[in-house]
């Protein structure tokens, strides 16, 4: 064997190992998400979506509580997270240089990798113990925490994008710096912030450890921010880890619905941002 | 034109903010009872021993008085405990009757009110084997990580001519504070001075070997899924969901499996102190489960919330009558006459007006 | 009064993004505050000791920084090559259709909620396990890597689960690297003669930095990862190497135990786990920024902006 052939056979069996590992990590993606539809689809139905929890060892009953608990409280954080988000997104792009953004773009960041569960301390520490109150309030804190920091930093790396002939006509024009970035910059980078907003609502609508300890659970239907509240999420957690096969049943449905959703958010976002490349030329 | 749309939909969203908001709002008031049809929500949280029970009575009460909403959640006894001291729920629920210290604590004075009994019985995973039996001193050998193989001599004395595999015992415990630990380690340590030494009496102990499940729910789960695993949870955890339960033999020298009736007998002729906290494991007396235990709800002597403190006062006296037809069927065991009779008595200490 | 408009413009969003930094110093601080009376009473102790005993009121983490390093580690063992394969195949190797279908599978692997991993950790990766541990033989059983009855519940399972959750992160953020090396450096590889390996090698070596700079991210994932873990780790305070025993992590006890901390000291030992779950994220999360960014020094902005795409497709 030539050197040269040797080189070629080792070449071909990188590229063959690199081939394998994607086939390695889809295993456990097809697996899931096998699992997930063939456990779930046998139990979505209409009650899941309309009917309340049963008492503890009945069978039947479903989560439109926890539903609506995950909505409500996707809606709060994201009521929060969107503005700041933004705000401080345009803030980091437009003062790009100057020391306070980069303290701020460290901070998002940081935020960005903070556990999930010491967001959740963090929440109950702000959120709840003031009041002596679990509530969806307090969940709705902890997940926009989470959230704010996806969005700056998508609509920071978005806003830095947009051509800066857009900026320097607006400016020629005389507007202000603020006309400038609300009517000429944000909206240029608005499908692509759109897009980081619907990743972002897929990531904290799937969130469950910030939960535990600030919006807690209830088993009734409930729309008070200010009392503790049900979501999909702790409810897949604690169906998941209790012996009634009627509950378990209950979770890989509601696993089914989280996933779903998540899945269409991230077409959603390939499909905006595939459209803007596609306008954009 | 941009400016005007955000400012659309950040209005909107503002609105619906203030609405959802502004419904639904709990009745809650210092003085003077809940305007008829006026919503009460009061939030609960404690044990997962007597969970079944208890959402079924929330969820019946709620059919009665669908104007109250009794929100409980079962984190365990040391949780129950935790926020009720914390006041971050309004009434706790324990397996376990507090320590002098803990209610010291306190921010006011803590009533217990039994609600049932139950039994803690050890639930196991053996394919083909049922009707096991156990000794107190064995299940602490087991729990102390000294008898490891279910073909263990110790474990074959005790049920002799039953087949015993040679496979590993899982043994499973709760991952929290659990009343449900507190009765099972408080009758261990009974039998077994070297468990009372080496690991000692509480909601959560330094377990010596063994799987932390979270909840009645959990330790159930993980008993039932695990081929060859032993744990302890509330009788009707182990009925609802067919897993198999032992019998454990009490002071007398009987076994005993557990049933509502066992328990009862266990704790017929327990002297019950007024402010109702008692051990009632390792009864003597023929036919008692020695596994039995009360379990408690835990409410503010002074609540902060009178309209709140009158709706529990309310739960609790139709619990202590009418609800009790539900324990039966249920696996637990009714509230003795004479203690119901001192609980309603003591109900009237609760300030509500 | 443009430029005062200006001024006014700066001091208002800018009052805005403060609050991001606000909230990130007073997590800080809450959780040091919250956490003083476990630092006054045991100190550095706390980190030394294992013995986690709620009872006596002595509390020491060492088994859970114990269960967290080994737990991530091992993910990262077994993610890291799979990851840097993905990367190198999705930005060198696969036809130009591909790659579109292939970079969205990863994303969607980074989508699903924890909870849901939880989910198919218990009811399918526990039982495969289980049986995978019960198949061993004997003489690799008797290794203490693998010392122990097969329960499926433990370390394994922690770790693939982490490994499949940290794939996505690593491979996003290797794939950007990857996409800065310049073109003339792999044109020139293959100008002088170089296989594939060899070409992209040289690329891979280039980016070095920026790559390990991508394994860290994926680290400082996995060890705040809480749901998973806890669902399948068995939440056994315990050091051992074996990875068939149940073990616990930091971020797991205190999601466990922190509803039902009966006494201020427990909380607060728990919160102090908190603080330094925080802390040492921080540090991993600010490293892997400083080697990527420091790689992309010279290279578009896209590069530093790649962290937050792999957070937003997290």
């Amino acid at each position: 064997m030539t050197y040269g052939m040797r080189r070629r056979i080792v070449s071909a069996m990188f590229v063959g190992a690199c081939a394998l590992s994607v086939l390695i990590a889809l295993v456990p993606l097809a697996m899931i998400l096998f699992f997930v539809v063939r456990e779930g689809i046998q139990s979505l139905n209409v009650a899941l979506f309309t009917q309340m929890p049963r008492p503890v060892g009945e069978t039947g009953g479903g989560m439109l509580n926890a539903f609506v608990g995950t909505l409500i409280l996707t809606a709060l954080g994201a009521s929060a997270a969107v503005p700041i988000g933004i705000v401080s997104g345009i803030f980091m792009s437009e003062y790009k240089g100057s020391r306070f953004a980069v303290a701020v773009r460290f901070a998002a960041d940081t935020l960005n990798g903070v556990p999930s569960i010491v967001v959740g301390i963090f929440a109950y520490g702000i959120a709840v113990l003031p009041f002596r109150q679990f509530s969806a309030l307090a969940g709705g804190v902890a997940l926009g925490i989470m959230m704010i920091p996806i969005v700056a930093r998508t609509t920071e790396e978005l806003l830095l994008l947009v051509p800066g002939a857009l900026r320097e006509g607006a400016l020629a024009l005389g507007a202000t710096r603020a006309r400038a970035v609300f009517t000429v910059i944000v909206p240029a980078a608005l499908p692509g912030i759109v897009t980081g907003i619907l990743l972002a609502l897929a990531r904290i609508a799937g969130e469950t450890a910030p939960l535990l300890f600030t919006s807690f659970n209830n088993q009734f239907f409930s729309t008070n921010l200010r009392q503790p509240i049900s979501s999909a999420t702790v409810q897949i957690y604690t169906y998941a880890t209790s012996p009634y096969v009627d509950q378990h049943r209950q979770a890989w449905a509601a696993a089914l619905v989280l996933v779903a959703f998540v899945f269409v958010c991230s077409l959603a976002a390939r499909f905006v941002t595939a459209r803007v490349q596609r306008l954009r030329g | 034109m941009m400016i005007r749309r955000y400012g659309l939909a950040a209005c909107l969203m503002a609105a619906v903010m203030v609405a959802a908001c502004g419904g639904n709002q709990p009745q809650t008031s210092e003085q003077g009872a809940a305007a008829p049809g006026s919503p009460v929500q009061i939030n609960g949280a404690g044990a997962t021993f007597p969970n079944p029970i208890y959402s079924k009575w929330f969820a019946e009460y709620h059919k009665r008085h669908p104007e109250i909403q009794i929100n409980y959640q079962p984190i365990g006894s040391g949780g129950g405990i935790r926020q009720l001291t914390s006041r971050t729920v309004f009434f706790g629920a324990s397996d376990m009757p507090m320590k002098d210290d803990d209610l010291k604590a306190a921010p006011g004075p803590i009533l217990h009110f039994p609600t049932v009994l139950g039994a803690v019985v050890p639930i196991y995973n053996l394919m083909g084997v049922t009707d096991l039996k156990f000794t107190g001193p064995l299940l602490a050998d087991i729990y102390l990580g000294k008898v490891k193989k279910w073909n263990d001599p110790a474990i074959a004395k005790a049920n002799p001519g039953v087949k015993l595999p040679s496979t590993d015992i899982a043994v499973v415990h709760r991952s929290e504070g659990s009343g449900t630990t507190f009765i099972f380690v408080d009758y261990l340590a009974k039998v077994s001075p070297e468990f009372k030494d080496k690991v000692g009496v509480n909601a959560s102990v330094n377990w010596p070997t063994g799987i932390g499940g979270k909840g009645n729910e959990g330790v159930a789960g993980l008993v039932s899924q695990t081929p060859g695993a032993l744990g302890y949870v509330e009788l009707i955890y182990a009925l609802q969901n067919n897993i198999a339960f032992g019998a454990v033999q009490n002071a007398a020298g009987d076994f005993v499996k557990a049933s509502p009736d066992a328990v009862t007998k266990a704790a017929a002729g327990a002297n019950i102190p007024e402010d109702f906290r008692v051990s009632i494991t390792n009864a003597s007396g023929a036919g008692a489960y020695p596994i039995s235990s009360f379990t408690y709800l835990l409410l503010y002597q002074e609540p902060t919330d009178k309209v709140q403190g009158k709706a529990m006062v309310d739960f609790v006296r139709w619990a202590a009558a009418d609800g009790q037809k539900f324990a039966t069927e249920l696996g637990y065991a009714p509230l003795p006459q004479n203690v119901a009779a001192q609980e309603l008595k003591s109900l009237e200490k609760i300030k509500v007006s | 009064m443009g430029d005062r408009g200006d001024l006014g413009f700066r001091l208002a969003i800018g009052a805005v993004a403060l609050l991001v930094v606000a909230v990130v110093v007073g997590i800080g601080v809450l959780l040091v505050r919250q956490s003083w009376l476990s630092i006054q009473e045991f100190g550095v102790r706390f980190w030394l000791t294992r013995t986690w005993d709620p009872v006596a009121g002595e509390f020491g983490a060492l088994a859970f920084v114990w269960g967290t390093l080994y737990s991530s580690i091992l993910a990262l063992l077994i993610a890291t090559p799979i990851a840097l394969g993905i990367a190198v195949f999705i930005s060198e190797l696969s036809p130009v259709v591909l790659r579109g279908p292939l970079t969205f599978l990863t994303e969607l692997l980074a989508a699903i909620p924890s909870i849901v991993y939880g989910l198919w950790g218990i009811f399918v990766l526990i039982p495969l396990v289980r049986s995978l541990q019960a198949a061993t033989p004997e003489s690799i059983k008797a290794l203490p890597f693998f010392s122990g009855p097969p329960f499926g519940v433990g370390m394994l399972s922690a770790g693939l689960i982490l490994a499949v959750m940290v794939i996505p992160f690593t491979s996003s953020v290797a794939r950007e690297v990857l996409k800065t090396v310049p073109v003339a450096q792999r044109e020139a590889a293959y100008a002088l003669g170089a296989t594939r390996f060899e070409a992209i090698r040289a690329a891979m070596f280039f980016a070095r930095t920026g790559i390990v700079g991508a394994v860290m991210l994926g680290f400082g994932r996995a060890l705040g990862e809480t749901m998973a873990v806890t669902m399948v780790i068995g939440n056994r305070p315990n050091i051992t190497l074996s990875l068939f025993e149940q073990q616990h992590t930091m971020a797991a006890v205190i999601a466990n135990e922190f509803t039902e901390a009966t006494g201020d000291l427990y909380l607060h030992a728990l919160i102090e786990i908190g603080l330094v779950l925080f802390v040492i994220t921080l540090i991993v999360n600010a490293g892997s920024r400083v080697l990527i960014w420091a790689m992309g020094r010279t290279r578009t902005p896209q590069l530093a902006a790649a962290p937050a795409a792999a957070g937003a497709a997290a």
